[in-house]
């Protein structure tokens, strides 16, 4: 009240109000060691996102003002990113579930590789057609099948894309028939 | 129309507003009232369901009062050329085009070819004209995918250059002639019968729409997914596309077709396709039989007599090869064309996933950012069978239903799946987020935009480019000793990805995978700087044509962030856009016929006589240095054979189509069909539902029946479901966040006042939705958002749910998508879920067995049985033959089987 008297804030809105702590706070986006530009996960609008950084760690992520799609704007879904990527959901280690188990058990990632690799080349083994009743080359396995892609880059889509084709297997979808 | 712009791309939608602010008149036409609705200066209501009666209208309007800009329907489309005689229409037919074969359901498109263009048609190899069944190659068309495969071309089109044409657009048999007699009948009082949109708001949408679409001035249109999940779906686009073709809005500033897309890159995800039917740049993947050697292929694809840049497809396509296989793809081995495997079908998701449901075809599944135990339609059918293959890998941020489906479905509740006795093995495999990883993503304006990698991921998080760049390096290396041909390509592939880091197991680089994306010469390893430089003699490499150009100079062009209000007003220096970094396609048609912007306030790009080249504010999109007057010699092909008004150069007859001679598989011209499930009879024609679409008649597929069935009062009310901005999707990234949680907590159902009133619900009190699939349980939103619609003489109440829910996360509900069954358009594949029938009822839904009895019953009650809905055809004069793909097709379900503890999806019904 006093500084509201006497300061240059009557309406008690700013200085007159602020207490110490509040004035030794400093922006998460001030102490950032550094920012990369990036673009929101969630929708096809693509707006651009700030991402800062400290010790090698998120802490926040903002709206690119220089972008001419987003101006700078989030919406709620693009300005949550940042729990997105730093929330206790995210998962970091493999997890296996064996046929018929009833919980989940932990596996290596590289042993979780080398058993992917296997189940690959027998569902494509099983599921191989050469020709059609016609006697037509088909070249292709029905045994395996793949859906997703529309979050992921166009590189990641371009290699998933390329590998499968070569393994003969055509069932590669994704959101985009969705 | 199709779109809640305002809460499903929200940030987009502040140029709306803007544009608003400018003047514009935005006018929101949707079966619901929502926040774009709010925000737009009117808002016309109707059905889901009816968007192309609506837009018939509105072409009926234009044609009968010569509203349309005629300059620019005479130049850039095909309104002047004759169509061969013996065309027959929907009007000479109660509903079906020419060439309806009901036994398959499906077009012999011939009769709806040009005159003068080739006669001859193309059969795939091995089906001889006389061969014994005759049937098989109809079958066989139904099945085709040439339509989607055909992508950027529209389709080949043969002696493109003989086509009879009538420049007055006065012959009976000319485009322009048969679109006026086709859509004569969508008067505003047919609209009002078949919509519900009361007819002045009809009109003042018509008077509108033309009064701004002129040299002065153009208009846009928006749609998102509320146009494509339909079984008529491509017709809906097509439909939308003739309108801003008859009023001049394509290829104008302010003008065009805008889709909406949903996902951060689902456009680049079409671009460079994980779909079944493409390969990157809309080249489609080979056909068994018609596709046998690369000539083969190539000659499908185009003709040699074609305009246009699609006769460059052999570069495209050979350099696609040269990046996958790279010094193993020569000129001897047609650059290791055989190595590609063959489509011959539908093999798009939801066949897929029946036949995991079948068993013993599918065996393994990588789902990767995706969760169909929510998103996809029918997600039972996706449960069922997910949990009966041999394994499924799941890439995610976090953990999702799809990935738990073995210990939580809702089918543990009801005794069909439990983990005791479910074999399938699940890897989860946590993934980078986009923060974690660079790399492109493309947005809903062909925009590729970079992004840089902020910070290392934690654990075993790895990005997908790490998974398949060492999945497919350890399979290289598990193969690299087979003498089986089949491993060849394997072998083959070009794996040379440059590599960060050291190890056994570095990230690879994603720019050095645009970098071959764009495409490079093989020689020198120098890139490309667009698709004209491109080749088919094996010189150049590209894994994307439509995307060269985007590493032009060896620079990564979708990097480029210069700041908006550094640079002018197309912002051509943030990232790039495909093709060549052009902003507006078909920009030619911004100029006149000679090549002058039609009007100063809406110049674009402009013909520059004293340069002798086009120019302007975007990238041209036309031959840089063909004159806007320019005539072809007549042996002209590909672009040199362009004229100077033929605007659309993928084209192969250089003209936007009103009329598709080829190419579509449901018709040449839109045509209203009431969804698959509908209350009411199609007031067109007898003919009620699209006549070709995919129907998947199996007893785990049940559908409510439509008229001319009976029993639909079973389930009365049109049911729709779309977004929040809240949520995503799924729900996978936006459940699990206590932000996103906390503004949208719960599933919700809204209904008029009206229906609460009949239904006995009440505002947030508890209901839930039925349909011969499934019983979803929701909170009662009572609004006047939702209102009821007078529709050929009855009340039909709409209901409208958000689908973001499922069993785990922060907040968790019913999955919406059970509700749907599987019905597709056939061109595409996509499946109807904008709009089905339902019933909804107060309090929550049984649970466990008394569930699986009360859908039984109410199924039993409706006589639905497995031949219900599949009686596509229902026009006169043809036979009305079932669709079922089961054995017990043509038995009926006598409601008494409520045991659905077998295991799997059989016996669901008897
Ligand atoms: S911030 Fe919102 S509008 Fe922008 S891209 Fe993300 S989800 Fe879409």
């Amino acid at each position: 009240m006093y500084r509201q008297l006497t300061g240059p804030d009557p309406l008690g809105r700013g200085a007159a109000a602020e207490s110490p702590r509040y004035a030794a706070l400093r922006p998460r986006t001030e102490s950032a060691d550094r920012v990369a530009d990036s673009v929101c996960p969630y929708c096809a609008v693509g707006c651009g996102q700030r991402v800062f950084v400290r010790d090698e760690k998120v802490v926040q992520i903002e709206g690119d003002p220089d972008s001419p799609i987003s101006r700078g704007r989030l919406c709620p879904k693009g300005s949550a990113s940042l729990q997105l990527v730093t929330g206790p959901q995210r998962q970091e280690k493999v997890r296996y579930r064996a046929p018929y188990a009833t919980e989940w058990t932990d596996l290596d990632l590289e042993t979780a590789m080398d058993m992917v690799v296997d189940r690959v080349l027998d569902a494509r083994e099983r599921g191989w057609q050469e020709r059609d009743e016609q006697g037509n080359r088909l070249r292709r396995t029905m045994g395996l099948a793949s859906l997703g892609g529309a979050t992921l880059d166009n590189e990641e889509n371009f290699l998933i894309k390329k590998l499968f084709t070569a393994l003969g297997a055509i069932q590669i979808e994704n959101q985009a028939r969705i | 129309m199709g779109s809640n712009m305002a809460e499903a791309h929200p940030v987009g939608f502040q140029w709306v507003i803007e544009a608003k602010a400018r003047g514009a008149r935005v006018i929101h036409i949707d079966p619901r009232f929502t926040r774009t609705s709010a925000l737009a200066d009117t808002y016309v209501p109707l059905r889901a369901g009816s968007d192309i009666a609506f837009l018939g209208g509105v072409i009926n309007h234009v044609l009968s009062n010569d509203l349309d800009f005629r300059e620019y329907v005479a130049a850039f489309t095909n309104a002047s050329f004759l169509v061969r005689e013996g065309f027959e229409d929907t009007e000479d037919l109660d509903g079906l085009f020419g060439g309806y074969d009901a036994e398959t359901g499906t077009y012999e498109r011939d009769c709806w070819q040009y005159e003068g263009a080739d006669q001859e048609r193309e059969e795939p190899e091995g089906a001889s004209p006389d061969s014994p069944s005759g049937d098989d190659d109809s079958e066989m068309d139904k099945e085709r995918t040439s339509p989607m495969g055909s992508g950027a071309a529209g389709a080949p089109l043969h002696g493109a250059t003989n086509v009879a044409t009538d420049p007055t657009l006065q012959h009976p048999r000319c485009v322009f002639q048969i679109l006026k007699r086709h859509f004569a009948r969508y008067t505003p009082e047919m609209v009002e019968r078949i919509c519900g949109t009361p007819r002045e708001k009809f009109q003042a949408v018509c008077e509108a729409w033309a009064s701004n679409s002129n040299r002065e001035r153009t208009s846009a249109l928006v749609y998102s997914v509320g146009w494509t999940q339909h079984s008529v779906g491509a017709q809906y686009i097509r439909a939308g596309a003739i309108v801003q073709l008859l009023l001049g809005n394509i290829g104008r500033p302010g003008g065009g077709v805008f889709a909406l897309r949903g996902h951060a890159s689902i456009q680049g995800s079409t671009d460079v396709p994980t779909l079944f039917n493409l390969l990157p740049g809309y080249l489609p993947m080979p056909t068994a039989g018609s596709h046998e050697t690369l000539t083969d292929y190539l000659d499908d694809l185009r003709s040699p007599t074609q305009k246009g840049y699609w006769t460059g497809a052999d570069a495209y396509l050979v350099s696609l090869l040269k990046e996958y296989f790279g010094d193993n793809a020569t000129a001897e081995n047609d650059y290791g064309y055989a190595w590609l495997p063959k489509i011959d079908g539908d093999h798009g998701t939801y066949r897929t996933v029946m036949d995991m449901v079948d068993g013993g075809k599918v065996f393994g599944y990588f789902l990767l950012g995706q969760n169909p135990a929510v998103g996809s339609a029918h997600g039972r059918l996706q449960r069922l069978g997910m949990a009966n293959l041999d394994w499924v890998v799941v890439r995610d941020l976090a953990m999702i239903e799809s990935a738990t489906f073995w210990k939580d479905s809702p089918e543990i509740e009801t005794g069909e799946i439990s983990p005791q006795t479910c074999r399938t093995e699940v890897f989860f495999f946590p993934a980078a987020s986009h923060v974690e990883k660079e790399g492109t993503f493309t947005q809903t304006q062909r925009m590729l935009q970079w992004r840089e990698k902020a910070v290392e991921p934690t654990g075993d998080q790895r990005s997908e480019l790490w998974f398949f760049y060492h999945l497919g390096r350890k399979l290289r290396e598990r193969l690299a000793g087979s003498t089986d041909p089949r491993d060849e390509p394997v072998q083959k592939l070009d794996w040379s990805y440059r590599v960060d880091g050291s190890g056994e197991w570095p990230e690879p680089s994603a720019e050095d995978v645009l970098r071959r994306i764009n495409g490079y010469r093989t020689r020198t390893g120098e890139p490309v700087d667009s698709y004209l430089e491109l080749e088919a003699d094996g010189s150049t490499a590209c894994g994307c044509w439509i995307y060269s150009g985007v590493y032009a100079d060896g620079v990564n062009q979708a990097a480029r962030r210069k700041p908006h209000d550094a640079q002018g007003p197309y912002d051509r220096q943030w990232g790039w856009t495909w093709p060549a970094n052009r902003r507006v396609l078909y920009n030619r048609c911004s100029a006149d016929l000679d090549g002058k912007p039609w009007s100063e306030r809406k110049k674009l790009v402009w013909w520059d006589a004293d340069e002798g080249r086009w120019t302007g504010d975007d990238v041209p999109d036309f031959p840089a240095t063909t004159p806007p007057r320019y005539e072809p010699p007549p042996d002209a092909v590909g672009p040199e054979a362009l004229r100077g008004d033929d605007a659309f150069i993928m084209q192969a007859d250089g003209k936007a189509w009103l009329f598709a001679p080829h190419g579509l598989l449901d018709g040449p011209m839109p045509t209203h069909y009431e969804p698959h499930e509908s209350p009411v009879s199609n007031a067109l024609y007898g003919q009620q539902g699209n006549p070709t679409r995919k129907v998947y008649g199996r007893t785990d597929n049940p559908s409510n029946p439509a008229p001319p069935e009976l029993h639909r009062e079973v389930f009365p009310f049109v049911l729709t479901a779309a977004r929040l901005t809240e949520h995503h999707t799924a729900g996978g990234m936006s459940r699990q966040l206590p932000y996103l949680a906390e503004l949208q907590p719960e599933l919700t159902v809204e209904v008029s006042p009206e229906l609460a009133r009949i239904r006995g619900l009440t505002h947030l009190g508890t209901a839930h939705v039925v349909t011969s699939r499934a019983a979803v349980q929701a909170r009662v939103m009572v609004t006047d958002r939702m209102s009821p619609l007078w529709i050929d003489g009855q009340v039909v109440h709409q209901i409208w749910m958000p689908y973001h829910w499922g069993g785990t996360g922060l907040v968790s509900g019913d999955v919406v998508n059970d509700l749907l069954g599987v019905v597709a358009d056939s061109n595409v594949f996509i499946q109807e879920s904008k709009v089905a029938t339902c019933d909804v009822r107060p309090g929550p839904r049984p649970r466990g067995a008394a569930l699986t009895a009360m859908l039984a019953q109410t199924r039993a009650r409706a006589g639905v049985t497995v031949e219900t809905g599949t009686r596509i055809a229902t026009a006169d004069d043809v036979p009305h033959v079932t669709h079922t793909e089961d054995d017990t097709a043509g038995g009926t379900d006598d409601g008494s089987t409520d045991d659905g503890s077998t295991g799997n999806s059989a016996g669901e019904q008897s």
